[in-house]
């Protein structure tokens, strides 16, 4: 089973695309532009749609998406944790 | 891919998928005129709107553009327009005609609703019928107008739903489609990736002039942000964090190959075929309510958390990857793209089956947001009214 898909391999968030991902297993990362797959470990339950770090990030950082610049984080992220509004702000507006 | 669908072929050479008899009020005051229209004459179809009375400018224009656009949209056999007065009540009336089209105005002053009632009633029953007889007839491809716009958006819009329409997009392009895109605001943090899309630097000006337009609007009237409405809480419950992540998964519709070869005002009919970019707002009902204007016949609407969108003329064709959605309001879901997530179709497949159903839509096959009784149809304000 796929458990998050990222777009790009440079991606630092990927997004959970089954529920019940549940803190302390191991996820099946499928990355779309290349159609391979990897692990990664997950330390926090994370819902469907949502994003799980693919690294350590630190305030001020720029997170990929898509290759792409989706904004910066506020508080600090470790690798396996939920990525959302709590710890990322857009830099527009 | 096939070449050709059945529709129904205009006066003025357009083809539509549809064969509605519209009641079509100017203002505000003529819903209820309208509505009892539709119910003496049954299958005729009213579309009440709260607006159309001291608008000036540019938005009373684009009120005009936009109720013209729709009884001239071709999805439409004939029009009944109802107005308080005759003379916006004509005004309305010569733009739809100009298409060659069946279309009669009634006034309700001097008369009242009884009469205007009566009178507008003889006038759709003999449309009715006379509609009932026009066939469908096999069209080439390349007369289908497809219109596009996501809604209740979340992560798996960007990963699933929308690059299915993207992926369509693109054979449909190189098919020699008209194809539209719009949503201004929903861009932000993609518009470099948009204007370098743009045919040339002409287009690529007129683009970043509209996108940079509405930035200022922005700034003008916002408290701190955004954040409160973009992206919506619904966005941010199904896993979207910022505009740019949310501009990123909408820009996905528009495929990898195709171009944009101009771009449109609001309710603004393109000129050729080709993908165009429409100034919008990205609220479903207004946009889609656009693209019925301009004459799109055919509508893409993605979604991911669930979206129940539906438009009176425009069959919306629903496309959905998230798999809880699919699950739990599949009863809204045209084309289940789930898979794509885990890797059970490829995304040339999954573009594949959203044709299918485009033509299966467009030879007559009701969409779910039709079947269900879905017909939002919303104008789009510029400013407040004098």
């Amino acid at each position: 089973m796929i458990h998050c898909v990222l777009h790009d391999p440079h991606d630092s968030v990927a997004v959970v695309v089954v529920e019940g991902v549940k803190a302390g297993s191991t996820l099946t990362g499928l990355i779309l532009d290349e159609d391979r797959t990897i692990a990664l470990p997950c330390v926090q339950d994370i819902p469907l749609g949502h994003k799980v770090a693919l690294k350590d990030m630190a305030v001020g950082d720029t997170v990929i998406k898509y290759g792409i610049d989706i904004g910066k984080v506020v508080q600090p992220i470790r690798k396996g944790e939920h990525a959302h509004v709590h710890n990322i702000k857009t830099k527009r507006w | 891919m096939q070449k050709t669908f059945l529709g129904y072929r205009r006066e003025n050479g357009r083809v539509g998928v549809r064969n509605h008899v519209v009641i079509l009020p100017v203002d505000d005051l003529s819903n209820a005129a309208c509505e009892a229209v539709a119910h003496n004459v049954k299958g005729t179809l009213a579309i009440p709107h709260p607006y159309g009375r001291l608008q000036f400018g540019a938005d009373l224009d684009l009120h005009f553009r936009t109720l013209i656009g729709t009884g001239a949209n071709p999805n439409v056999a004939a029009v009944v327009v109802i107005g308080i007065e005759d003379q916006w009540t004509k005004k309305v009336v010569d733009g739809i005609a100009a298409t060659g089209k069946p279309v009669t105005g009634v006034g309700i002053e001097l008369h009242g609703d009884h009469d205007t009632i009566m009178r507008a009633s003889k006038a759709a029953k003999e449309y009715l019928q006379w509609a009932s007889e026009r066939q469908r007839v096999p069209c080439d491809l390349r007369e289908l107008w497809v219109s596009t716009k996501c809604g209740e958006s979340d992560t798996t819009s960007g990963c699933g739903a929308n690059p299915t329409v993207g992926d369509a997009f693109d054979k449909l392009y190189a098919a020699g489609c008209t194809l539209v895109f719009g949503e201004t605001t929903e861009l932000t943090g993609g518009e470099q990736i948009v204007a370098a899309r743009c045919r040339d630097d002409r287009v690529r000006a007129q683009f970043m002039a509209m996108f940079d337009r509405y930035q200022a609007v922005i700034d003008r009237h916002k408290t701190s942000d955004l954040s409160d409405s973009q992206p919506t809480k619904g966005n941010i419950a199904g896993g979207l964090t910022t505009i740019e992540e949310k501009a990123l998964g909408n820009i996905q519709k528009i495929g990898r190959k195709c171009v944009i070869d101009g771009v449109l005002d609001k309710a603004e009919a393109p000129t050729g075929a080709g993908l165009w970019f429409m100034d919008s707002s990205s609220a479903a009902a207004e946009m889609v309510t656009l693209c019925a204007a301009s004459g799109f016949v055919v509508h893409f609407f993605p979604t991911g958390q669930g979206n129940v969108i539906g438009n009176p003329i425009l069959p919306v064709i629903k496309i959905c990857a998230n798999p809880r959605t699919v699950r739990t309001m599949s009863e809204h879901i045209d084309v289940d793209t789930s898979g794509l997530l885990q890797r059970e179709i490829t995304m040339g497949e999954a573009g594949d089956r959203l044709i299918d159903m485009m033509f299966r839509t467009a030879n007559g096959r009701l969409t779910a947001a039709e079947a269900l009784g879905h017909r939002e149809f919303v104008l789009t304000r510029l400013y407040e009214s004098a």
